[in-house]
This record gives structure tokens, sequence and C-alpha cells, in this order.
């Protein structure tokens, strides 16, 4: 156990790749934690997905030994967070673990939105922030600009700024003194009642959830007798443990210390991100205040491939719920995916990933429904309910109106592209706010814009229209009444529900158009002709048919070609297995993730 | 577990195991059933003059590299064919390629007599020979005939000299014409058209004009093959390139024609590709596709004994000098388990006319989901106790569906 006046805990914070992970590298390198032989790139990027994007997804926390200048030996817990706009909510979770952020800004980029983001929330959280300008070893870099920007956005000068590289290891050093000098060390009462903030937790196959805390007040021990607040769970602490980043068991955390701890309970409902450990027989008055639940941005539909693996699909949710707790879901019939479950998403990069989880770390086949953002109908009886997906759409007799939801939009782009990006906003239904300039050259503009314009692909869009420089962030707002119709898509005459979507009525013809187009070429030739349509409840607005397959059949087969030809069709025949029956019609996956992604 | 209380289809049991071909109809499920049990040899013979761009068996064309030194490997293929460990008497006899035809007919002669001193050929058995029509001499169809020959498979593809210069083909419409007058004049009493479809340029119209000629000169037998794109090929390389590639829906209209005009010329169609006379189906291909076992010599070929089925060496130089180290020239071999073989003659006999046996597998298929569905989209449906591909064209859509049926559930 370290004295809390030797601990200093600390988020690394950024907008997307502005080099947070690769800064942990150097302070892990610098420190000792790793040695050379083990190192490679964002080395707490440890999960496949992660590598394989080259983005971090899940934060993820590390003790680290640190010897100052001064002489004296301090124990770091640092938290590396991920940057993209969807996974925000985990960097909620870890400011509120600590006492201090490291802001980081690329050199060559600027402030950016996410930068914004995340610094607004470290300021909201009232934690001590450490501005970082990284990258200034890149020719494009233009550190005195970006030092200014983030004193401007923090109220500070720019000789507080910290230059580093991360990739040289240049500036390491002055940020890790910076680290012991600026940020406060804990604050908590040694002597008071165990309060343990439960941050982050994750389910192990042998050794059942494990929970990720940190130490508010008191201490823990090894055998302890704690209890879970929220759930009232009183268990015994099996085992507790630091990451460095290998795991090392120890007896004791004490205040203001982050580590595991492991109680051997395999009932996933039973542990909940966000809740207080305290000891069973000297409780504490008072739980900590937890976690807002973030509010999801999309729901989606997901169906097992094969509808036996149901219930292995509600388990993994559940599994993975412990360690994605913005994940909310409950069980759906679809007519024509059978059983299967609406998921809400925190935007569409977070439900690409949780699909990609579930199907690797769990060995599920999945189809995913387009995504749609959750609206509400107003019946003429004058009640409101809930829509999350287009066929919980009342029937048009007993709806009276549709609302959507609103989100706050703030973009950060180049000056010389405003003119662009006010373009692409108008046709996405914005309403522009105010703008401010972050320096001469660079602008923050806000919009109020339906929350279903953004979502799905003006990010891309936004890049595009000017070179990539814009950068994006958005938070719910408010519901708005709009014209919204349900585009219902028929195939062989039979609505999918899984095809259909919501959208503005003004955009229903192209987007009915562009699905049925899609469709006709993704769904491969069937055994009969088969129609495909797009309806606004029974007016077809599109129309495009597949016609019968009529060959398929090798024209030459002689005896000793039987068993080539049997492997032949057994390729062939595993090429197949991702097909869903929908209806009479066999429809590869792709269908349903192109539906996702369509371009309108 | 009997198959028969869910498919309706009654496992029949055939007793005719005879080698008597009769004039029985070439659809006859009494037929393919005795030629399970006809035994047969095929040769193989790769040398060609050039490779067609489509083409991708085992053969060397007399400009690349290796040569032709063919009675080298004749001696290779007698040497061979006194390995046999196994043998007993022939029903059937066929020389493929390549191009048999470029041997001599001493040559030929030597493999004819081999097989029969090795195995022994029955009095009436076929002896069958693929021959290109540049090289069908009257005087060679004579000495062929002599030898024993009675069948012969001309591989004339095409009447339209554009679709023939297209296939690198390079006998003329005349050349094949007068190819098979010199085979009726020989005696040949079972003649062979092979006929392709879909190569790019032609026509539905030239299609109809090699269709009509090549039923005016009255083959007893008729192959009729869709042009395949095989990867490795001229054809496929050209293909990738951005050349045509061969357009089903159009082939599928092709062979709709063929099979018609086939059939009004009183051919009855008896697998996917290929109609006959009564009394003139090709021996050799209705047992091999019936399971039946036969021998196999020479380069890349694969033969089907006890169970086994065992493949040569597919390179000409390595052949020959495994064979010359008097060691038989194998490259693997493949056993089939009860299961996969059942499931093995299950999805070849789908391209029969005649049907296919239900056995173990057709049971438990046409009850399944995918099974169920063909049935619903007429494309399988049951006659006489088998199981029928009803829209030929889709055979391999029906046998990868075969595919999920697994052991378990027979
Ligand atoms: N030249 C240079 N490149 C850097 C530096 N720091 C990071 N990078 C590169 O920037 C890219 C992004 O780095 P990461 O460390 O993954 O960024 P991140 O902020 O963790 O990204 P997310 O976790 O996805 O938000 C990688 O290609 C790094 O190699 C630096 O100081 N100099
Ligand atoms: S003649 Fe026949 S075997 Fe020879 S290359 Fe042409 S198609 Fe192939
Ligand atoms: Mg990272």
């Amino acid at each position: 156990m370290t004295a809390p006046s030797r601990i200093r805990n600390f988020s690394i914070i950024a907008h997307i790749d502005h080099g947070k992970s690769t800064l942990a590298d150097r302070l892990l390198e610098r420190t000792g934690a790793i040695s050379e032989r083990d190192m490679r790139e964002q080395v707490l990027d440890d999960m496949d997905l992660e590598r394989e994007r080259g983005i971090t997804i899940k934060a993820n926390a590390v003790r680290i030994d640190y010897t100052a200048v001064s002489g004296d030996t301090y124990q770091l817990n640092l938290i590396d967070t991920p940057g993209h706009v969807d996974f925000s909510y985990e960097v909620s979770r870890s400011l509120e673990a600590c006492e201090g952020a490291v802001l980081v800004v690329d050199a060559s980029q600027g402030v950016e939105a996410q930068t914004l983001a995340n610094a607004y929330m470290a300021i909201e959280e009232g934690l001590e922030i450490i501005p970082v300008v990284n990258k200034i070893d890149l020719p494009a870099a233009d550190p005195d600009r970006a030092a200014e920007e983030l004193a401007g956005v923090l109220g500070g000068t720019p000789d507080e700024v910290i230059r580093v590289s991360a990739k040289t290891g240049a500036g390491i050093d002055e940020l890790l003194e910076a680290i012991i000098d600026r940020l406060p060390p804990p604050e908590g009462d040694e002597d008071a009642p165990l309060r343990a903030l439960v941050f982050d937790s994750f389910y192990d196959t042998y050794r059942g959830v494990v929970s990720h805390v940190r130490i508010v007040d008191g201490s823990i021990a090894t055998r302890d007798a704690i209890r879970f607040m929220a759930t009232n769970l009183d268990v015994d602490a099996d085992e507790l443990g630091i990451r460095r980043p290998s795991t090392e068991v120890v007896e004791r955390l004490g205040t203001g210390e982050v580590g595991y701890l492991i109680t051997g309970v395999k009932q996933i409902d039973l542990i909940r991100v966000g809740d207080t450990v305290t000891h069973t027989r000297r409780e504490t008055g008072e739980a900590l205040p937890g976690y807002q639940e973030p509010k999801p941005m999309v729901f989606s539909g997901l169906f097992p491939t094969d509808g036996d693996d149901f219930e292995r699909l509600r388990e993994a949710l559940d599994k993975l719920r412990l360690n994605d707790s913005s994940l909310v879901f409950q069980a759906e019939t679809s007519r024509a995916l059978g059983f299967g479950f609406r998921v809400g998403f925190l935007g569409l990069l977070h439900m690409e990933i949780v699909r990609e989880r579930l199907e690797r770390e769990y060995d599920l086949e999945l189809v995913a429904t387009a995504p749609s953002v959750a609206y509400r109908a107003n019946l003429t009886t004058g009640e409101q309910v809930p829509v999350r997906s287009p066929q919980d759409l009342p029937d048009a007799a007993g709806l009276a109106s549709i609302e959507e939801p609103y989100v706050k939009v703030m973009i950060i782009t180049p000056s010389e592209f405003i003119g662009t990006v006010m373009e692409l906003v108008q046709q996405r239904r914005g309403e522009m706010g105010e703008m401010t300039y972050l320096s001469p050259e660079r602008a923050e503009l806000h919009y109020r814009m339906p929350l279903a314009e953004i979502v799905f692909d003006f990010f891309d869009q936004l890049k595009t229209g000017t070179r990539g420089y814009a950068s994006l962030d958005y938070e719910p707002d408010d519901y708005r009444v709009s014209d919204l119709v349900r585009v219902n898509i028929l195939l062989n005459g039979l609505p999918v529900d899984a095809f259909s979507t919501i959208v503005h009525r003004d955009k229903a013809y192209t987007y009915g158009k562009a699905m049925v187009g899609r469709l006709r070429e993704l769904i491969p030739r069937q055994l009969f002709d088969v129609p495909i349509q797009a309806a606004i409840g029974t007016r077809i607005i599109s129309r495009e048919t597949i016609k019968a397959r009529r060959k398929d059949v090798t024209a030459k087969c002689y005896g000793g070609d039987i068993t080539r030809k049997r492997k032949l069709l057994e390729r062939q025949k595993e090429g197949k297995r991702r097909m869903k029956m929908v209806g009479q019609v066999e429809v590869p996956q792709e269908a349903f993730v192109a539906a996702l992604k369509l371009e309108t | 577990m009997s198959p028969e209380p869910e498919s309706g289809i009654p496992d029949t049991q055939y007793s005719v195991l005879s080698t008597q071909y009769g004039d029985e109809s070439p659809d006859s499920p009494v037929l393919a059933e005795a030629a399970r049990s006809w035994r047969s040899a095929y040769v193989h013979i790769p040398f060609c003059a050039r490779r067609c761009p489509y083409c991708d068996f085992a053969v060397v064309a007399a400009d690349e590299a290796g040569g032709m030194d063919t009675r080298r490997y004749v001696d290779a293929l007698v040497a061979e064919i006194d390995m046999e460990p196994d043998p007993s008497e022939l029903h059937a006899v066929n020389l493929g390629g390549g191009t048999p035809t470029r041997l001599r007919p001493v040559d030929l002669a030597r493999i004819i007599d081999s097989l029969d001193h090795r195995f022994g050929i029955a009095d009436d058995a076929e002896i069958s020979i693929e021959a290109n029509p540049e090289d069908w001499t009257p005087a060679f169809a004579r000495d062929l005939r002599r030898i024993g020959f009675d069948r012969v498979s001309f591989g004339i593809q095409s009447f339209d000299p554009a679709v023939l210069e297209a296939l690198g083909r390079t006998h003329s419409p005349r050349e094949a014409e007068q190819a098979i007058e010199a085979a009726r004049s020989a005696d040949f009493s079972n003649v062979n058209i092979d006929l392709i479809y879909g190569t790019p340029g032609e026509t539905d119209e030239s299609w109809r004009r090699s269709v009509d000629r090549a039923i005016e000169l009255d083959p007893e037998h008729l192959s009729s093959y869709a042009l395949t794109v095989e990867g490795g090929t001229a054809l496929s390389r050209a293909v990738l390139a951005g050349a045509p590639a061969p357009d089903p829906d159009q082939q599928a209209d092709r062979y709709e024609h063929v099979d018609e005009a086939a059939r009004s010329a009183g051919l009855v169609r008896y697998e996917v590709s290929n109609w006959a006379r009564p009394g003139h189906i090709c021996r050799y291909n209705l047992s091999t596709w019936m399971m039946g076992e036969f021998s196999a010599f020479g380069t890349g070929t694969h033969d089907h004994r006890g169970g086994v089925r065992a493949r040569n060496i597919r390179r000409l130089d390595a052949y020959l000098d495994r064979v010359e180290m008097g060691a038989r020239p194998r490259s693997g071999s493949e056993c089939l388990d009860e299961f996969d073989s059942e499931r093995e003659r299950f999805m070849v006999g789908l391209r029969l006319a005649a049907g296919v046996r239900p056995g173990s597998i057709g049971g438990p298929f046409v009850a399944s989901d995918e099974g169920r569905r063909l049935v619903d989209a007429g494309v399988i449906g049951a006659r006489g106790g088998r199981v029928v591909v009803l829209k030929p064209l889709l055979t391999d859509l029906v046998a990868r569906s075969v595919l999920s049926v697994s052991p378990a559930d027979c």
C-alpha cells in the first residue's frame, strides 16, 4: 500500500488518433513497467479488434512506479481511453476514477471536436488537466498553434502546455514530473469505512466476474467480507490485484489505489459497473454517486443466423454487458428473422464492434438489421409510445405525429471549409447555432440536427467535404415532430422487417430505390423469380426482380473427376453458410450489412 | 433407419446384375443399376497438337516443353497395365485424352492388347476412343476397327468456323463431316458427337445450325457441354482481363434448344449433358456415374477400386520416371467411409435421367428443409422409387443441398 500523497491517478484523453496509446507506451517504457522485449506499439490496445483497427475501444487501467527527480517514488495509475465519439462513455467512467487528466493534442491537427468534448467532461468532473501537445516530431507539426488553441480552450497560457513526441520520447520526462507536481493526490479518508467504485468489469470463464475498482475511502484486503451495495450482494474478496500491465496479486488496496477484485461471483447481474463496494461489518453510510447510464443513439436487431443460438446470444450479451456497460438490449421477434434482440448502441462503430465481439468472443453468427434511431409516436389517443424499431410504428390510422431525436452538434473545421460544412448541414435539416473561432484559421460551429441525419453517413461526407480536416462531436438534445414515414421492403411479396426504415418523407423515394437496387445486386438468384419492392403503406415506390436461377451445373462429369467435383461442391456450400432464410428466399449476410451502409 | 416413411420413396432393389446392355432405353433405371457391376478401364493419352484455350486436362501440347515421345509413353502405359494387381474381365474400355488419335494404330493396338492380356476384354465389350476430326482418315478408321474399337467420340464442338476458331480448334466443319463418313464406312456402329455451347461470339442462330447439322449426321450418341471457364486456362485469363464470359442464361437457352432437338430426333437424354439412341449409351461413362469399379492408366488419371479412389501423377516426366522404375505411378488416394461413399453415389446419381436410388441418404434429404424446398419448386421429384432431378440444369444446386445431410440424419 502506498500513502495517498505518493499516488497520482489520471486518464489520458484526446481526440481519436492524437496519440494517447502511444504516449502510454512511452510512459510505461520510461518507468520500466515493460521490458524492451515485451514492448510493442500501443501495448495497452490488447484486444484483437483494437490491434486490427488501430484504435482503442476499451479504457485500460495500468499501474506504474515512477521515481521522480526529487528521489521519491510515486505510484501512477494511468487509464488510456478511447478517442472515438462512440466510446466517450468509457472516458467519462475513467475520469470518475481519477484526480487528473492528460489532455493530448496532435500538433499537426490542433484542437478537434473530441478534444473539446473530453476537456469539458474533465473540467466538469473537477479534474486537474495537463495540456500536452504530441507528435512534435512530425514535419507538419505546428506546436505553437496547437498550444495556443489548447490554452484558449482551458483558459491558461501556452507555456503551461507540455510538448512531447510519443514517437521519439521527447518531453516525456517533463510530462512525468508535471504529473507529480501538478496533479493532486487522491483525497479520500484512509480511516473511513471502505468505499470502492466499480468502474469496469469483465467476465472470466474460470474466475467469474472480475471488477476494476478505485478505492475512494478506507482500504480492502483479501478475504474481507464485502458488500456490493446496489444489489446487496455479500461476498468475500477472494483476490485483489493490479495490472502492470501484467497482472500481479496484492494483499491489500489502500485509499486512492486502483486495482481489480475477484469474488468468485458468476451471476452476472449481481455486479454492476458504477456500484460501490463496502465492508459488510463496517458499512459506509453513503454510496458513491455511480454513473449515469448513457443513452443509446441507435438501435438495431441482432439475430442469430441459426435460430437455435438464441439463448447463447442472450448469455453472450449478458456477459459482454459486464465489459461494455453502455449496452442495452431487450428480446424481440422478427417475422423474417425469428427470435433475437433489439440492441441499443452509442453509434455505428459501437454497433460494429459489439457485433464483432459477439461473433468472435462468443462464437456466434449474427444478422444485424438496419439501424434506427429511437422515434416516438404520438397516438390520436394522446398517448406517446417509443419506436425503437420501424416495426414499433403504429398504423397510420391511430397515429397523430412522429417525433425524432435531435442532437447538439459541434463541428470544428478550417475556416476555408465553413461554406461546405454549412451546405452539408443544411441538406441534413440542420439548424445553425453559434460559431466561434478557435484561431483565425479554425472555427467551431454549433448546430441542432436530427440524430438520424448524422448518425449514419454524415461523418464520412463531412470528412470528404473538408479533405479530412473537420471533426465532429454530438450529444442528445430534445425530440421534435417531423414528417416521417416508414418505407417497407417486400421480398417476394412479404415485408421484411429487417430492411424497413423510418425516413423523412422527402428521402423516402431515394431510400426505397437505393435499397431495392442494392438488394437486387446482393441477393443471389433463387429457384424462382423474386420481386423486391419498396412501399410506403400500400403504395409501391420502387420495384426490381431477381430472375430465377436457371443454370447451376457442371457441364461435364467423368469418373476420374468425382473427388474433385465433390470437393468443389463442398467449398461452394461453405460459401453459402452465411445465408438466412427469409420466407422462401435465401438472403446472404452481406445484404443485411449493406442495408446498414446504404447511402441515400 | 429406413427413409421410406419421410420421403414416400420406396427403396427399390434391383436384381439385374447382368452385363447385357440390350435395347433398354438410355434413361432406364434397370440399365443404370446394371451398370454398377460393369468393369471398365480408362487409358489417358495426354498428347495434343496444341492446347485449346479452355482446356484444363492433363495434356502435353506438341509445342510445349517435354516433347512428344509417344513411344516411351505407350511403353509406360503397357508397363503400368501389367502392374494391375487384381484384374478382372472388362466390359468397357475408353481411350481419352488429350488426343488418343495422335497415336499410331500400332501403339493403340499395343494398349488394347495389353489390356486384353492383363484383364481380358469381354467379347461384347465397348471399346471407345476420343478422336479429333482432323486425325481421322478412312484408313485410320479401318485400322482402329480392326484393333477392336467399335465406338468413336468426335470432339467436333461446333459447325460454325468462327466458334471453332474461338475454341482454338483446327478442324473445319467439312472435316468433321468427312470424319463421320469415314467412321461410318469403316463400320463404326456407335458414333458420338461432342458439341460445346455458349462460346463467346456464338449466336442463337449459329448454335441452332450446329445442332441441326450434328443431328443430320445421325449420330447414335450426342454430348453437349456448356463452355466452362476453368481456372488457370487461357480462357480464364482472358475473362479476368475483361473478355466476355459465357452467360449462364444464354447457356440455359442453348441447352434447352439442343435437348429439344435431340429429343425430336429420337435421342434420349440419360445424363445432364448426354443423349443416346436405345442400345447406344456410353457404357464406360454410365458405369462410372453409377460408382462402378474401373481402372485407369496414364498421367493424371483416377481410378475407383474396392471403395478406394487413387490418382496418378499428373506430370508426364514424373509419371514416366516412376513407371520406368517399376513402381505404380500413384500420387495419392482417398478411402471413403460408408456414409461418404453413399453420399457420393447419391450426388453423382442425381446427374442421371434415370434418377438415383434413395439409399440411406435420399429419404432424409427429401425430408430436410432444403429438400422440401426443392420439391416444392419442382426441381426434384420421385419417379419409380427414385429421386430424379427434374431441372437438370440445377443439378449442382441439388447436390450441394445433399451435403447438408449428415450421418446423424440417416
Ligand atoms: N509521428 C508521430 N506519430 C505518432 C505520435 N504519437 C502517436 N503517433 C501515431 O499516431 C497514430 C495514432 O496513435 P495512437 O496512440 O493509436 O492514438 P490514440 O489517441 O490512442 O487513438 P485512439 O485510441 O483510437 O483514439 C499511430 O499511427 C501512432 O504511431 C508521435 O508523437 N509522432
Ligand atoms: S484437344 Fe481436347 S484435350 Fe487437347 S487441348 Fe484441346 S480440349 Fe484439351
Ligand atoms: Mg488509443
